[in-house]
């Protein structure tokens, strides 16, 4: 493989990069919300993986105008998937930062080592 | 009613009584003891009913549900368990005399409990009894386990629940441990497990794996006592001395060598076990069992520690008399389990009259106490007699047919077992008869004569039956000896 | 087009239209009934479906008369029908007992929002389980996470919080394993549709983007579902959460989870790529092991009736797996059965542990002395569950087990092998139930404890009710068994 095919893969090297990056800020990071930042990284690295693969060389937006035949079009299916996946995870952080406001009204802290010394 | 029908209804019925009994306990005591009374007396009535078709040679059976192909939830009636059916639920019936006397001479705790899983406990001992193949046996077998347990932990201090511990530990590990891989392996060569008369295992599997799977069923049913699984039994002597009577005298024990005694004769079929060389071991784990037990007794200062003892040697003599494979012996296994039953009742009936009498559980302090209770001490002579097998008691007819047995097969190890182990039973039994009756009562001790009535009446009554074995014991052998008619 | 065939929609449908709508329910007493008669009609509705498909047949359902691979599809076969039961079950069951119980741990204001949530999760489940579409199996799962973790910290203990936001962190990285290795499949076969892809995966020339997919959905999954060594957020998950919720959860939530992971490696996987089903077994018998065996051990020395359980939950979840990864139609149908038995004894367990929780406040073994004379018939349904759990012949537990160690003989020599850790395993279940009989039984009552008395009678009625099923169904399991073993025999012919 050479240079250029690696460099044909350039969303796919992105994508594997944020979602470790994601990955590590999730499992290494004490604070509530920054492992909450880390899963938000971490997810959207999956929309990138999906809107990537829908991309078709010279497509456009899937629109059907008047007049013009045998436009090339992206793929609609993965944008539709995406977005709905955009939404779950919307709602995973907005309850996950609920989440939080519980634990810091409880516990009057949101760092996970002095939540688990209170218990 | 059909015979189909009183096998189930014979199962039904304590387990109706245990429930009516929780119920009555709520309103009065006396009720409760009519519930109990009322329940072994029906019971009585369906099982011995199907004493004169089993006589004919009937053998009813009934298929409850096919739990999964090949898998069966069913009963048949057939001579040994009718034996041990109709000895648990008929012994049933005197021991609730005897332990409402108990019970209320001792002013126990929690008696609803107490009664309620006994009716419960004789409900899985009938079923083991009836049981048509392993799977139900096997069934039954834990729920007897676990339904004597509360009994055992009946007094519910630390002491108690620990010993309660070591039984349920030692039933349901070597049940689950042993006896549960012996059913599968069986199912899986036999593809059944149905008790069949001459066996199921015959041709399908060779000579080590033969003593192999016999090991893995007669470790397994830990309720037969073979060393080295004989510790719960010891054990179990906690339990206040009714438990100890018909359980561990009678139903739980006896559940566990009919077990060993159906499965040589209708699992494996004693003329394949005879064959297979790799089966001997049998007779010398029961033979050193025996001895050793005998040995380990004689040590024992706990009245009722000695007689758990004496019934783990006892039970062997079961085993062994199974073992040597010979249908005279195999009649003298099932006449020994109702000879041992009525005689060592009786003692534990009398031990638990001393108790309530005078709070002694020694066997030092029973000097001289002939003289005070001399109904109990009498019982407790006939029984011990039967233990020994003088005649004219019931052990004596059982060693008798054992004897014969092993004399039939040629088995010198058997024949020096019995012998060297009738010396023994003499050896701890004896001194204690000349302590009870002619020695002196040491001075300042307290005051006191028979047990209350009830308590009596019921060792009197086993008493009077371990002596009447000796007489009339002919349906008892003739019914068993249908199991191996045509055999041998 | 009748009713019947109107029933898998239904099925998601109902619960689902009905969340919202309990919210606006006035009085707001009113919001337990309502979510209780939704439940109820969904499990009447998973009876139906599992009467249609007992004889082994397939219903197919497509959305808005779009037909698969196009539209959105649903379908049910005898595997779906079975896990509907235990959900919908777990559901009504749970929700029927469940009113003193919530009522004493989450204030009333509250209670219409709770029992909504309770109605997601109740949605999203069956969702993923009807449902024939690998991205909807992904949007039903968040529906009924998100919703389970408001459940979770819904009641008052606040050590649920954190707690929860673990099993968040934990259960949304596996969903979104799922997702990648579904976007995957997606870019090398070009549909989303189940059976779609088992057909198409064949045709694919490069195969590594299907295998980076098999270990995403397979490691996602198994997240989700708890598998040793991925199950760290169970325990503090079911300990914290309110008692009734705890019933429901554990009765159904990680099987659910299960369930999809079967279906993909036997449906999609197994047919299309080389020698997956020994890589399968290499990869998952282990971890079935060590599950069933460290979870027991741990559970032996909890100190905790509800943590304790929670950890036996993970070995049980090992049982399932190790049946799954014999291959086998006998280890299959032995899982699938045992899905249905251990919902039947855990769920007993947890409602006898809300009996129990319904008066007394600290659920610490040590704490519960005096509980069989206080509450004879929450203890004794206790023993009957716990009986069940452990494997005793003549309850539902034994079933399964006897069906597993079945299923292991049959695998050759090592069977005995395994066998004997599912006795080891079956021994050390005896301990760690006798602990808590013993507590209940014969301990000392705490000094100082006014005196008790039975839990609500509502809640006693549903305990008593499971319990009882758990000796029916050891005594006659003809109904589960045909589902199990037709399920079995659909998912090896999946992979065929």
């Amino acid at each position: 493989m050479n240079f250029l095919e690696l460099l044909g893969y350039f969303n796919y090297w992105v994508f594997a990069i944020i979602l470790t990056v994601g990955l590590y800020a999730v499992i290494n990071k004490t604070n509530l919300i920054k492992k909450l930042i880390g899963l938000s990284i971490f997810q959207s690295a999956v929309f990138l993986m999906y809107i990537t693969m829908d991309k078709v060389e010279g497509g456009t937006a899937p629109i059907i105008q008047k007049g013009v035949e045998d436009q090339i079009f992206s793929n609609p299916l993965p944008q539709v998937l995406i977005l709905t996946a955009i939404v779950v995870g919307v709602s995973t952080l907005s309850l996950g930062l609920a989440m939080v406001v519980r634990i810091s009204e409880c516990y009057g802290t949101i760092e996970e080592n002095e939540i688990l010394d209170a218990d | 009613m059909t015979p189909e029908t009183a096998i189930l209804v014979a199962i039904g019925i304590p387990l109706l009584g245990a429930l009516a009994i929780a119920l009555a306990g709520r309103i009065s005591p006396n009720l409760r003891e009519a519930a109990t009374a009322i329940t072994s007396l029906s019971l009585i009535w369906v099982v011995w009913g199907l004493l004169p078709i089993l006589m004919d040679g009937g053998r009813p059976s009934v298929e409850v549900s096919q739990v999964m192909p090949g898998l069966t939830i069913a009963f048949t009636v057939e001579p040994l368990g009718m034996l041990f059916a109709a000895l648990a639920s008929g012994l049933w019936l005197i021991n609730s005399i005897y332990s409402v006397g108990y019970m209320r001479g001792n002013k126990e705790q929690n008696q609803t409990r107490f009664f309620a899983c006994f009716a419960l406990a004789l409900s899985a001992t009938i079923g083991v009894a009836f049981a048509g193949n392993l799977f139900t046996l096997f069934l039954f077998y834990e729920l007897l386990t676990l339904s004597t347990y509360p009994l055992v932990a009946h007094k519910g201090d630390a002491a108690t629940v620990r010993s309660a511990r070591i039984y349920l530990g030692v039933l349901l590990s070597t049940s689950i441990g042993l006896f549960l891989p012996a059913i599968i392996w069986t199912y899986t060569v036999a593809g059944t497990g149905d008790f069949t008369t001459g066996g199921i295992l015959a041709g399908k599997l060779n000579d080590p794996e033969i003593g192999l799977l016999l090991g893995l069923f007669v470790f397994g049913v830990g309720k037969a006592a073979v060393m080295p699984v004989h510790k719960w039994l010891p054990a179990a002597m906690v339990a206040p001395t009714p438990v100890s009577a018909l359980l561990h005298a009678v139903a739980v024990v006896k559940a566990g060598v009919f077990t060993i005694t159906k499965i040589i004769v209708y699992i494996f079929g004693i003329d394949f076990l005879f064959e297979a060389s790799s089966s001997q071991w049998l007779l010398y784990a029961a033979a050193f069992t025996i001895i050793t037990a005998s040995l380990v007794a004689l040590r024992q200062t706990n009245i009722k520690r000695l007689l758990a003892y004496s019934t783990i040697a006892q039970l062997s003599y079961v085993v062994m008399a199974a073992a040597i494979l010979k249908p005279l012996a195999e009649v003298g296994a099932a006449i020994h389990m109702v000879a041992h039953a009525f005689g060592k009742i009786t003692l534990f009936f009398a031990a638990g009259a001393i108790y309530i009498a005078s709070k002694k559980t020694e066997i030092h302090q029973l000097r001289g106490i002939g003289r005070r209770m001399p109904w109990t001490m009498a019982a407790f002579t006939i029984g011990a007699l039967s233990m020994i097998g003088v005649p004219p008691t019931g052990g004596f007819v059982s060693k008798w047919y054992i004897l014969a047995g092993a004399f039939e097969a040629n088995n010198l190890v058997a024949v020096f077992t019995i012998i060297a182990s009738t010396v023994l039973n003499a050896a701890y039994f004896l001194p204690i008869l000349y302590m009870v009756w002619f020695e002196r009562e040491k001075e300042g001790g307290k005051e006191h004569g028979e047990a209350p009535f009830l308590a009596v009446l019921a060792l009197c009554l086993t008493a009077l039956l371990t002596l009447a074995f000796f007489l009339f014991n002919g349906p008892v052998i003739e019914l068993e000896s249908q199991v191996v008619q045509g055999l041998g | 087009m009748d009713l019947l065939a109107h029933l898998p929609a239904l099925q998601v449908v109902v619960p689902m239209l009905s969340a919202p709508l309990i919210v606006l329910l006035q009085p707001r007493g009113l919001a337990w009934a309502g979510a209780t008669a939704v439940a109820v009609l969904s499990f009447a509705i998973a009876v139906a479906l599992s009467i249609a498909v007992l004889d082994g047949q397939t219903i197919e359902y497509a959305m808005g008369g779009w037909p698969a691979p196009y539209g959105i599809a649903l379908s049910v076969d005898a595997f779906s029908a079975l896990v509907l039961l235990v959900i919908t079950g777990a559901a009504a069951a749970a929700l029927l007992g469940a009113k003193p119980s919530i009522d004493q741990q989450i204030e009333v204001e509250r209670h219409p929002l709770f029992y909504s949530a309770w109605l997601l999760v109740l949605s999203g489940l069956v969702g993923i389980v009807v449902s024939a579409d690998a991205f909807n199996i992904f949007v039903f799962m968040e529906i009924s996470s998100l919703a389970s973790y408001i459940l979770i910290a819904g009641g008052p203990d606040r050590r649920a919080l954190p707690a929860v936001f673990k099993y968040l962190m934990m259960g949304t990285i596996g969903a979104t394993f799922y997702l990648i290795g579904v976007g995957l499949i997606y870019m090398m076969t070009g549909t989303l549709n189940l059976a779609d892809m088992e057909a198409r995966i064949g045709d694919v020339t490069d195969i590594n983007p299907i295998l980076v997919a098999a270990g995403f959905i397979t490691i996602g999954l198994a997240l989700k579902a708890a598998v040793f060594p991925l199950h760290v957020w169970v325990p503090n998950a079911y300990t914290h959460a309110p008692h009734m919720v705890t019933v429901f959860l554990a009765a159904c939530a990680t099987k659910v989870a299960l369930y999809v992971l079967i279906r993909f490696d036997y449906m999609v996987f197994q047919a299309t790529l080389d020698a997956h089903e020994i890589q399968f077994a290499i990869f998952m018998m282990p971890l079935a092991i060590l599950g069933i065996l460290i979870a027991s051990a741990v559970a032996m020395f909890e100190g905790h009736l509800k943590r304790l359980l929670a950890s036996s939950s993970i070995a049980q979840i090992g049982y399932i797996l190790l049946g799954v990864s014999f291959v086998s139609m006998a280890g299959l149908s032995a899982s699938a059965m045992h899905i249905f038995n251990h919902a039947l004894a855990k769920g007993g367990l947890f409602l006898a542990v809300a009996c129990l929780a319904y008066q007394y406040r600290d659920l610490r073994l040590d704490q519960l002395g005096g509980a069989s004379t206080r509450m004879p018939w929450t203890c004794a349904a206790f023993v009957v569950c716990g009986l069940s759990l452990i494997g005793v012949p003549g309850t539902a537990g034994f079933i399964s087990k006897w069906m597993l160690i079945n299923a292991a003989l049959e695998t050759g020599p090592w069977g005995w092998g395994l066998v004997a850790i599912i006795l080891v395993s079956s021994l050390m279940a005896v301990v760690y139930i006798w602990r808590i009989v013993e507590a209940l039984y014969f301990q000392a009552p705490v000094e100082g404890e006014a005196p008790l008395s039975e839990a609500p009678v509502q809640l006693l009625l549903i305990t008593g009710l499971v319990a009882v099923l758990n000796i029916y169904f050891g005594l006659f399991p003809q109904v589960p068994l045909e589902l199990a073993n037709s399920a079995a025999a659909l998912l090896l012919e999946g992979s065929r």
